[in-house]
């Protein structure tokens, strides 16, 4: 179906239909008719259709059951019923139902016109509403992106050059360094802005699961498949589809995935209309896509497709220069957030921050940021508000005994030297944690 | 096959001027010869006594059946009051992209709505009205712009304020 406006018609009289849909083809909508009740609901399992013009009189279901029937399934139709035989408690139960309006035959061609074209104007204000909302969602991180250091500046300069085109990007990183923020920056700076960003976390859905989710399904199409639902490819239609940490879907997806960006057209699961949708791809991972391929575990020629543009989000620890810019970002959104007066850090906690590792990068840090700011004492964050006590750096541990020696001496710690409380939080019997101790040279003073 | 001409079918006697002036407008905007015929239908056998009025949808069938050639747009002239089953009344209609149409002008002129007789702008309304029930016979479907000939009107002083002509986008829809 095309995107102009389109009527299904249902009245039982055939000259009632051919005089309808003469009318509404010479005003350009895309027309169709049904002769019943059951025939016009199973025109509605496969086409949305914006307008329905319905009889109430017909033989087998009437007019206002088929109207409840049409509500039950999509709330927002637009349902204009007619009848020959008006009476006001017809008229105000159709209402009552959720009916656009309800008009007398015959009718004036005036009247007709009027109410096609408010209830036009209506459909309008609802897709408007909708692409609203979703800019308003859309757009509400952009600012998000912080940070003065080299490596930022030239990602945002990308990201910048990336945004004016159309190509597929892929942005790489460890976990927690942004990437959906930049995918949010991409989309909100092209022309498809005001349009969706639909989001799509492959990692967490399994195979039969996102292959419903991103082509959507028909009725029917498996078990709890109760209504037609669409897809996320059919929702990002003149917008963006992220799909995050895309190395974990499997081949089959894979070769799905490659047809559809190709041909930017897709069917339904259980479904047999091919759907078309003007999307632009990006991907997240935290994987290097391209050993995947080496490996053979990720198609090649998806790769390539997929990879037109890379940007890559190095880790925190590589950029330490923004960790105060963060802090400070971070601090502000949370004390706002909960209606506190905004709470300065101490230096002694500023100066540990940045020398801290964060190997779960900004999303660890602000974390630690909004803990700090929930448990602390509201005047001030100190070191003792950070858990920064209980990671380890682990920049300066290479190998198995450093780790080990690290970890026993946080143990030790925590339960103050206390060698049986100890060894049973390390699963190790008090001979053996003696052992290490001396071994590693350990001493309470340390 | 190449479409030849346009064929006004006229029902009823019409003053050959007043047919003359319909031709000239015919002719301006399709740039085709105009025929004007007699058609003779038993009339009787379309009038509903119930609505009192004439079944546009069975009259618009017989003149296909009747009048309709690959080569020729076809246009059944009336002076009846018409209805389709779903309108209260209707000044004309036709087959989208196909062959024929009917006008009635029963409903154009100004006695009609008690208002003092206007032969000229009687002949503008028909010939507006044998235009646009054309247009819809050549595919073109109703347009938004104000003084098209194809804009919709389901009143008749709404007749007045459109052209006699097409707008250029449905100038160029037409592809004569």
């Amino acid at each position: 179906m095309n995107k102009k406006i389109s009527i299904l018609i249902v009245d039982d009289e055939e000259s009632v239909r051919d005089s309808l849909y003469n009318w509404f083809i010479e005003d350009g909508y895309y027309v169709e008719c049904a002769e019943n009740a059951k025939t016009a609901l199973s025109k509605l399992e496969f086409d949305n259709f914006n307008i329905i013009l319905a009889d109430i009189k017909m033989p087998g279901m009437d007019g206002l059951e088929m109207l409840r029937k049409i509500k039950s399934l999509k709330s927002d139709a637009i349902v204009i019923v007619m009848t020959a035989f008006a009476t006001v408690d017809t008229a105000v139960q159709a209402l009552k139902d959720g009916a656009f309006d309800y008009i007398t035959k015959p009718f004036d061609p005036d009247d007709l016109s009027h109410l096609i074209r408010n209830a036009t104007k209506q459909i309008t204000l609802i897709k408007e509403n909708e692409t609203l909302k979703e800019r308003v969602v859309t757009l509400e991180n952009v600012d998000d992106l912080i940070g003065n250091s080299e490596a930022m500046k030239k990602i945002l300069h990308e990201v910048e050059n990336v945004s004016q085109s159309n190509s597929s990007v892929i942005i790489t990183g460890e976990s927690g360094t942004g990437k959906e923020l930049i995918a949010k920056a991409i989309h909100s700076n092209s022309s498809r802005r005001y349009f969706p960003l639909v989001s799509v976390h492959c990692g967490a859905l399994t195979e039969s699961l996102l292959e419903s989710e991103l082509f959507g399904h028909e009725k029917g199409a498996f078990t709890g498949a109760m209504y037609n639902r669409k897809g996320r490819f059919e929702m990002a239609d003149n917008g963006t589809i992220f799909l995050d940490e895309i190395a974990t879907i499997s081949s089959k997806m894979q070769v799905e995935l490659l047809r559809v960006i190709e041909t930017k057209s897709f069917i339904r699961v259980g479904g047999n209309k091919e759907i078309s949708s003007d999307f632009r791809v990006i991907c997240a991972t935290n994987r290097n896509l391209k050993l995947m391929v080496d490996e053979g575990s990720f198609r090649e020629d998806l790769y390539y497709r997929l990879n037109v543009v890379n940007i890559h989000l190095p880790p925190l620890r590589e950029r330490k220069s923004d960790i105060p810019l963060l802090t400070d970002y971070f601090i502000k959104k949370y004390c706002t957030s909960m209606n506190k007066p905004l709470i300065p850090i101490d230096n002694a906690a500023k100066k540990r921050l940045e020398e801290f590792d964060f190997p779960g990068n900004i999303r660890e840090l602000e974390n630690m940021i909004e803990r700090a700011i929930v448990v602390g004492n509201g005047k001030k964050i100190a070191l003792k508000d950070l858990p920064l006590e209980k990671n380890i750096s682990t920049s300066s541990l290479e190998s198995l005994d450093d780790l080990e020696k690290n970890h026993i001496n946080l143990i030790l710690s925590k339960y103050e030297w206390n060698i049986s409380r100890s060894a049973k939080a390390l699963k190790v019997d008090r001979v053996t944690l003696y052992n290490k101790i001396k071994k590693y040279n350990l001493n309470p003073a340390k | 096959m190449k479409l030849q001409h346009i064929n006004i079918i006229s029902f009823g006697y019409y003053d050959q001027d007043f047919l003359k002036v319909i031709t000239d407008s015919i002719y301006r905007e399709f740039l085709l010869t105009v025929q004007i015929n007699d058609g003779h239908i038993d009339l009787s056998d379309y009038y509903d006594p119930a609505r009192r009025q004439y079944d546009a949808n069975k009259l618009l069938y017989q003149l296909e059946k009747l009048y309709a050639s690959e080569e020729t747009k076809t246009i059944g002239l009336f002076n009846v009051d018409l209805f389709i089953p779903i309108f209260t009344y209707i000044f004309g209609q036709a087959f989208l992209g196909g062959r024929t149409g009917i006008v009635s002008f029963f409903r154009l002129s100004n006695e009609r709505y008690g208002i003092e007789a206007d032969k000229s702008l009687l002949l503008d309304r028909i010939a507006k009205e044998i235009i646009h029930e054309l247009g819809h016979t050549f595919g073109l479907i109703h347009c938004s712009v104000t003084d098209c000939v194809m804009r919709s009107v389901t009143y008749v002083e709404d007749i007045d304020q459109k052209n006699t002509g097409f707008c250029p986008s449905c100038k160029s829809a037409l592809m004569l």
